[in-house]
């Protein structure tokens, strides 16, 4: 088993990183630290591939189509405003 | 579903000329995510979908005094923000952004802080789902349920994808308070994940 040196991660912490190290803002040390835990650790691993996952998913999520309904209104909406302008 | 996406600059310029089909395109495609959006300020949904006819109204009328400094997503959702703020706020939004909750519960480390209950694979498992059209409609509920502010942050960020200057320019927050709340929320929301597939195994 390898030695847990006084400057290592542990789990605990290293999920904590995981947003600051997707957005680019760990300082080059705290990222290499970040970066030799994952090499270590195969749990920490998949958790950072399931926290790249849910932004990947919440990210395909499409907008729902207008009803018929709501294009007519919006279709109101925009024509009254013309009108005003006028 | 939107086919062919034009892009907002392109919708802008069309706007300006007078394009009807160019705000119902605009519409379309902001119209959900502002009411989601609008529905973490405000009590109820009729509110909600108060605050963003207001808000489109309000865009019409701007439309020759935006200068293009921001996108114009960013300027849409800026104004629904301001509108909603000043309708009637749900909870207290002086609340300062602290974060005691870990990411994960920490009763799934040990001792050592290393992972005693680790993470249970579920990518593969919900990319099926999500292809197969079963896993949109719970992300959405999901995302509902998330405390109102973090929900904010995640539904710009990873929903509408902007970027974190323009979430900060939106909601009002610094850079620091902006990540915060990115990280509770994403983590949240991973968590959830874990426990829908871990269900079905």
């Amino acid at each position: 088993m390898r030695l847990l040196h006084r400057h290592d991660l542990v789990c605990r912490q290293a999920v904590e990183l995981v947003t600051d190290y997707l957005e680019g803002t760990l300082s080059a040390r705290a990222r290499r630290r970040f970066e030799a835990h994952l090499a270590a650790c195969p749990h920490c691993t998949e958790y950072l591939a399931q926290m790249r996952e849910t932004i990947s998913l919440a990210g395909r999520l499409e907008p729902e189509d207008l009803t018929p309904q709501a294009r007519e209104e919006f279709t109101d909406l925009y024509r009254r405003w013309r009108s005003e302008q006028q | 579903m939107l086919s062919v996406m034009d892009s907002d600059s392109e919708l802008l310029l069309r706007l300006r000329s007078g394009d009807e089909r160019a705000f119902v395109s605009l519409v379309e495609r902001y119209q959900e995510p502002m009411l989601r959006l609008a529905a973490s300020f405000v009590p109820s949904r009729a509110v909600a979908e108060e605050v963003v006819q207001d808000t489109w109204l309000a865009v019409l009328r701007g439309l020759d005094s935006f200068e293009g400094r921001s996108s114009l997503k960013t300027w849409l959702f800026r104004i629904l923000v301001n509108r909603a703020r000043t309708t009637g706020s749900k909870e207290q939004r002086s609340v300062p952004v602290v974060d005691p909750e870990p990411a994960v519960d920490p009763s799934r480390f040990g001792g050592d802080g290393g992972w005693a209950d680790p993470p249970e694979h579920w990518i593969e498992a919900a990319e099926r789902r999500m292809e197969a059209g079963k896993l949109a409609d719970r992300i959405r509920a999901w995302l509902g349920e998330l405390p109102s502010r973090q929900r904010e942050v995640v539904l710009l960020r990873d929903v509408e994808g902007m970027s974190s200057e323009e979430v900060c320019a939106v909601l009002a927050l610094s850079e620091g308070n902006q990540r915060v709340l990115l990280h509770r929320g994403r983590s949240q929301l991973r968590q959830l994940f874990e426990d829908e597939f871990r269900e079905v195994r």
